[in-house]
C-alpha cells in the first residue's frame, strides 16, 4: 500500500493508525510563523468506530490502508456469519459479528448494504439509510391519532426497538431511518 | 462552462470592513509620523529560515537573457532593514508576503503583512505601541505579558530553558504526541508543538497576550538578552487562539547575523532541505550600520478575522488560493 504525506491528507483518505484502518474526517494545518508546521487530524477508526485526534509533523508520511467499499445484498445469517451477495457477479461474502455490530438490527433480506473491506475482509456493514420492518410487539392499549405525543416503544422483526406514534399497531410495516433509529412513516 | 469559484471567498461587506481597518492603521502611523514604504516582492535573495519555503521564478529580459532567479519575499524584513540602514527613520509597510507549503484555516500562500520598525525602541517599547494599535482596531482591553519561560512553567510545569530532550519527549508523550516525540532529534520543534497545541489555546482569551523572551535557539533575527543570554529579544502576540504578530529587538551585528544564517543552513543540511545562499545585500547593510531598533510583523488577514469574527482566512480575503 502506498504511503501518504501530510500534504495529501484530506477528508475520506484511508490511513493506518496504531495498526487499524482509519478514515480522515478533518485535517488542519497548525504552524507558528517561525517554527515547525504540524497537521492536526481528526480520524475515525474503522473497526472500533472511535473518533480521535492525532497530530503529525508536516511532511511526515503515513501508510495507506487498503480499504474499499462495496454494495452487497443481505442474504441470511447462519448464526455465526451474515452472508451478503454481489447482485451482478453473485459473489458472496460473509461478515462476522464484529463487522456487523449493532447494525444487525437493521438487516433486511435483499436490502443492499455497504460493506467496508480491509485487505479484502469485511470490517463494517452499513445498512441502507431507510429500512422497512414489521412490528411484532407494541402496546395495543394505547390509542391516539397524533404523532406528537412522544409515542410508545415497538419491537420489530429484527429485534430493534423504536418509538412509534400511538396509532401504529402490531403487524404493520414501518419505515425507519437507520442513522438515527427513528420512525419515519407507516408503509401501506 | 460556468465556474462557481468565480465568486469571492469573502463577502463584500467584510471587504468593506477590511478597507476601514486598513485606513485606521494608516491613520495610526500617519499620526505617529511613521513613513509608509514599499519594497520589492521579488528579491534576488531568499531566506535561510528552516521553516519557511519560498516561491521562486525567473526574470528574462534586458541584461538577463538567460534568466535572473528571483524569490517572492516571505516577509519584507531584509529590504526594510536596508532602508533603515540608509537612514529612513521609522517606517511601516502593508504588503503581500508569500510562503509556499502553507494553506489552511489560518494560512494562505499569499497574505497581507503589516511590518514596522522603530529606531530607538526596544521590544517592550514596541509592545506598548502594538497594544495601542490593537485597542484602536479591535476595541480590546490592555494586553497582558508573560515570558516564554513562565508560560511553560504556568501551563505545563516545565522549564523550557533547561529541559533536556529525553524529559521533553516524555512530556510530549503524556499529551499524546509520542510518535512525533520518538522521532524528533531537536528540542525546539517539540517546544513549538507543546506551545501551539497546549499553551496557545489557553492564553490571550480575554485580552491580547504578548509572550516575550523566546529561547535563544529560536531567536531568529533578535538580539540575545544581555542579562540572560539564554533568551532573546523576540516576542509574539496571541489573541483568541490566533498568532497575530512576531517582533524583535533587532539584531544589528552583521557577523552574528551571518553566523545565524550558517547555523540555519547546517540544520537544513541535517533535515535534508535545500541550502539557501545568504542575502549579501542585507548583510552589507548591517555592516554599514543598522540603527538600534525594534520591529514587528503582524498578519493583517488574521487581524481582520478577529475584528469581524470570521472563522477562516478565506472569509477575509477577496479570493483565497483555491479561487485565485
Amino acid at each position: 500500500m502506498a504511503n501518504y504525506s501530510t500534504n495529501e491528507f484530506k477528508g475520506g483518505l484511508k490511513i493506518m493508525i496504531d495498526g487499524e484502518p482509519c478514515t480522515i474526517l478533518e485535517n488542519e494545518m497548525v504552524k507558528p510563523g517561525k517554527g515547525q508546521a504540524f497537521n492536526r487530524v481528526k480520524i475515525r477508526k474503522l473497526i472500533s468506530g472511535k473518533v480521535l485526534e492525532k497530530t503529525f509533523k508536516s511532511g511526515d508520511s503515513v501508510e495507506g490502508a487498503d480499504v474499499m467499499e462495496t454494495d452487497l445484498a443481505y442474504l441470511y445469517t447462519d448464526g455465526e456469519f451474515w452472508h451478503f451477495m454481489n447482485n451482478e457477479t453473485f459473489e458472496q461474502i460473509a461478515a462476522d459479528e464484529k463487522a456487523v455490530g449493532d447494525n444487525v438490527k437493521w438487516l433486511v433480506e435483499n436490502d443492499v448494504c455497504t460493506i467496508t473491506l480491509w485487505n479484502g475482509n469485511p470490517i463494517a456493514v452499513t445498512p441502507p439509510n431507510f429500512v422497512e420492518l414489521e412490528i411484532t410487539d407494541t402496546d395495543p392499549g394505547l390509542k391516539g391519532d397524533t404523532a406528537g405525543t412522544g409515542g410508545k416503544p415497538a419491537t420489530l422483526t429484527t429485534g430493534a426497538v423504536v418509538r412509534v406514534p400511538l396509532f401504529v399497531q402490531i403487524g404493520e410495516v414501518i419505515k425507519v431511518d437507520t442513522r438515527t433509529g427513528e420512525y419515519v412513516s407507516r408503509v401501506k | 462552462m460556468s465556474d462557481v469559484l468565480w465568486a469571492p471567498s469573502a463577502q463584500i461587506e467584510t471587504l468593506r470592513q477590511r478597507a476601514n481597518i486598513l485606513a485606521k492603521i494608516r491613520a495610526f502611523f500617519a499620526a505617529r509620523e511613521v513613513m509608509e514604504v514599499e519594497t520589492p516582492c521579488l528579491s534576488q535573495a531568499s531566506v535561510t529560515d528552516v521553516h519557511l519555503a519560498t516561491f521562486s521564478t525567473q526574470f528574462v529580459g534586458p541584461s538577463h537573457a538567460k534568466g535572473l532567479p528571483l524569490y517572492l519575499q516571505t516577509s519584507p524584513e531584509f529590504a526594510m532593514k536596508r532602508l533603515l540602514a540608509a537612514g529612513s527613520g521609522a517606517i511601516y509597510q502593508i504588503g503581500k508576503a508569500f510562503r509556499n507549503e502553507e494553506s489552511g484555516r489560518y494560512h494562505n500562500p499569499e497574505f497581507t503583512m503589516l511590518e514596522w520598525y522603530r529606531p530607538g525602541f526596544d521590544e517592550f517599547d514596541l509592545m506598548d505601541e502594538i497594544d495601542s494599535l490593537m485597542q484602536t482596531v479591535l476595541s480590546c482591553g490592555v494586553a497582558v505579558r508573560i515570558s516564554y519561560q513562565d508560560a511553560f512553567k504556568t501551563y505545563l510545569g516545565i522549564d523550557p530553558l533547561t529541559i533536556k530532550l529525553e524529559e521533553l519527549r516524555a512530556v510530549c508523550s503524556r499529551f499524546g504526541y509520542e510518535d512525533i516525540a520518538a522521532q524528533e532529534q531537536f528540542i525546539d520543534p517539540l517546544l513549538q508543538l507543546l506551545f501551539c497545541m497546549e499553551i496557545e489555546p489557553k492564553i490571550g482569551i480575554d485580552a491580547p497576550c504578548f509572550v516575550y523572551h523566546f529561547p535563544a535557539s529560536q531567536a531568529a533575527l533578535a538580539q540575545l538578552n544581555e542579562a540572560d543570554p539564554r533568551v532573546a529579544g523576540r516576542f509574539e502576540l496571541y489573541y483568541q487562539g490566533v498568532e497575530l504578530a512576531n517582533g524583535f529587538n533587532e539584531l544589528t551585528n552583521a557577523e552574528e547575523q551571518s553566523q545565524r544564517f550558517d547555523t540555519d543552513n547546517k540544520i537544513r543540511a541535517q533535515m535534508e532541505l535545500p541550502l539557501v545562499d545568504k542575502d549579501q545585500r542585507f548583510l552589507s547593510a548591517l555592516e554599514h550600520g543598522l540603527p538600534v531598533c525594534a520591529g514587528v510583523a503582524l498578519g493583517i488577514d488574521r487581524l481582520v478575522m478577529l475584528a469581524t469574527g470570521k472563522n477562516a482566512i478565506k472569509d477575509v480575503i477577496a479570493f483565497d488560493v483555491n479561487r485565485a
